[in-house]
């Protein structure tokens, strides 16, 4: 998934007409004095750009009453590690005085097979802790998209009515549009705030699904959240995840990777690596056309650690024997091949 | 003797000039299956594996009469080909095609089901009654006549576990794979539904996976209203917690979603589960001896 940083989100939310506080984002302590009094006013907040949440209680939000406070927060944040990710941009926002702070999302709810609209009068920091029972749930029909009685249940249990009220209901119309029109797998506003009158999105949480970038190529570069080597697998089109340990599987399709993992688990093993070739036209592979491709690779270049593989399939005596002829451990078996390699590993 | 295909089954398959559409006609012919038509825009009047190729599935109806389809197109064509499909009065659609986006699975599945038809899939391997029908990809040798039903949300796992069924000596009724995508058109409820209506199936063996919470709705299900033994196996034990996504994630699934979460409700629902894949068989066998849920 793409996971839009808060900039980039709000970007999105201005082209659908979702009203956002002034602001700027700047990329070095700088470029704060450019924008800072004139396109920003005083007093004004510094956040720092990055996909993890926690923002707010991890310190990723400075106020600041004058350019050099701006400038001084700016300096601070830029470059640091905030939860494993280094902060390389900051956005600097116009601080409002806010009346009310809400919830406002649309998600993919799964059990439900159907998009959720869902709503709560108490936003901000702490969503999470909030009962179930105080958030509003509307699920919305795909091909209709949210109806007006929809937004009247909204803005009503919001505690909203006139004016504002009319305004939410244009924000979540606008929300709708961005969650379907950009194929998001999530839109959120936290929080949705209460600022003059005037309602106004202070976050924005943008994720974008995968599937669905062929349809908006300029999504394509912005994937985060990844290791240099989780990011070359992706290039390649190959799903993979470094799991902390040092034994790693490498399989045809993620069940069948998921639970190779779990075997090696379940044998005193430490999963290393999820690494899933795709499988879902496993049923036509040979045994012999894999054992040979796998044969030229390892002779190119040897491995220099143990390596055990376990081949189940069309031509499976055949594979077999090509890869024991090269010196490549074969087993039928997937407990045999599993208990083996915790045994070579150990060994080491 | 199985539920949604058997040797009345009329294959029709969506995307046959393909390279995945021509090896899968011909491995589906190979299992016993009816394959009728295909169809591919623009090849009408060609034939491919035996099997007549036509431009539209209307035409394809016309002249087959097919009462199943199996969908290759690539994902941007999918919601295009299952509403030609649908129209055409087809009410079994099997997609293969993986990487089709949620928004278009959500308005496909909407439409499906206000057209009285049923979707299995996408991203998934079809489905296999051994020695009547299949209506997918999934390999032909694993299967084993018999009377224990196979729901998976997984491809190449599922074949690693009905080919452990088989060489158990524990055939199967039919072999459902649901697929892996968020947006299923065919759930294990669904599934677990037509397993517990179909008398020639005595139990079933439920693969699921990490994320989402089907699993966990499932063993609801199972808890209030199926009667026949549920053998479960779950992967992704060891995988990491994973990442969230925002407060709305979190919101909806409320700390459920996990290997763990899901194992302790097929537990609490009565259903053995398996730790590794390999002990599914033994399990299956435990559960038939006793007989059907108390």
């Amino acid at each position: 998934m793409v996971k839009l940083l808060e900039w980039q989100g709000k970007e999105v939310f201005r082209r659908y007409g979702i009203p956002l506080p002034k602001g700027a984002v700047v990329r070095s302590a700088d470029e704060v004095a450019k924008v800072v009094g004139s396109q920003v006013p005083l007093p004004c907040v510094v956040k720092a750009q990055v996909r993890v949440g926690g923002r707010g209680k991890g310190g990723a939000l400075q106020f600041a009453n004058t350019v050099e406070e701006a400038r001084a927060a700016t300096a601070k944040l830029l470059g640091t590690d905030f939860k494993g990710e280094t902060v390389r941009e900051v956005l600097i926002e116009e601080k409002l005085p806010l009346t009310r702070e809400l919830y406002l999302s649309i998600t993919l709810d799964r059990s439900h097979r159907a998009p959720i609209l869902m709503f709560c009068p108490e936003g901000g920091m702490d969503i999470e802790s909030v009962p179930d029972e105080k958030i509003g749930k509307v699920w919305i029909h795909p091909s209709i998209g949210v109806v007006d009685y929809e937004k009247r249940l909204t803005v009503k249990s919001l505690g909203l009515d006139g004016p504002l009220g009319k305004e939410l209901g244009g924000i979540v119309q606008a929300l709708w549009r961005v969650f379907t029109e950009e194929d998001a797998e999530l839109v959120e506003i936290n929080p949705l705030a209460i600022s003059g009158g005037h309602i106004v999105a202070l976050d924005s949480k943008v994720t974008i699904e995968d599937d669905a970038i062929f349809r908006h190529p300029s999504y394509a570069g912005l994937k985060g959240e990844m290791t240099p080597l989780e990011t070359k697998a992706s290039e390649k089109g190959i799903a993979f995840v470094e799991m902390g340990g040092d034994i790693g599987v490498i399989a045809n399709g993620a069940g069948l990777t998921m639970a190779t993992l779990d075997v090696l688990l379940e044998h005193g093993g430490k999963p290393g690596v999820f690494l899933d070739l795709g499988g879902i036209f496993g049923g036509v592979t040979r045994c012999d056309t894999v054992a040979s491709g796998l044969v030229s690779e390892m002779e190119k270049k040897p491995l220099g650690f143990p390596f055990v593989t376990r081949i189940r399939g069309h031509n499976e005596p055949e594979g077999m024997a090509i890869l024991k002829k090269a010196g490549i451990e074969s087993f039928s078996d997937m407990a045999e091949a599993v208990k083996h390699v915790v045994t070579l590993e150990a060994r080491k | 003797m199985s539920v949604l295909v058997d040797s009345n089954t009329r294959v029709l398959v969506q995307g046959i000039t393909g390279h995945q559409g021509t090896i899968h006609t011909a491995g589906m012919k190979a299992f016993g299956s009816k394959v009728v038509a295909g169809v591919t825009p623009g090849k009408g009047g060609q034939v491919v594996e035996g099997v007549p190729v036509f431009d539209s599935v209307q035409e394809a109806m016309d002249k087959t009469s097919p009462n199943a389809a199996c969908v290759f197109v690539p994902a941007p064509f999918a919601r295009d080909a299952l509403y030609e499909i649908v129209d055409a009065g087809i009410s079994l659609v099997v997609i293969i095609t993986e990487h089709i986006p949620f928004h278009d699975m959500l308005p496909m599945l909407y439409y499906a089901k206000s057209k009285g038809a049923r979707i299995i899939g996408p991203n998934c391997p079809g489905i296999a009654t051994p020695a009547g029908s299949k209506v997918g990809i999934l390999p032909n040798a694993v299967f084993k006549p018999g009377r224990v039903g196979v729901i998976s949300r997984s491809g190449t796992l599922t074949y690693e576990i009905v080919s452990n069924l088989s060489e158990a000596g524990i055939g199967q009724s039919t072999c459902i794979g649901l697929g892996g995508d968020p947006v299923p058109g065919t759930t294990f409820i669904d599934a677990l539904e037509l397993f517990g209506a179909d008398p020639k199936t005595d139990a079933v063996v439920m693969v699921g996976e990490i994320g989402g919470v089907a699993e966990e709705e499932a063993a609801d299900y199972i808890k209030k209203k199926f009667d026949k033994p549920v053998i479960g196996y779950i992967a992704g034990r060891s995988a990491p917690p994973g990442k969230r996504m925002g407060h709305a994630g979190a919101i909806i699934s409320r700390g459920r979603g996990t290997a763990a979460t899901k194992v302790a409700a097929l537990e609490a629902a009565g259903c053995l589960v398996a730790k590794v894949p390999y002990d599914i068989p033994r399990l299956v066998k435990e559960a038939l001896a006793k007989g059907p849920k108390a």
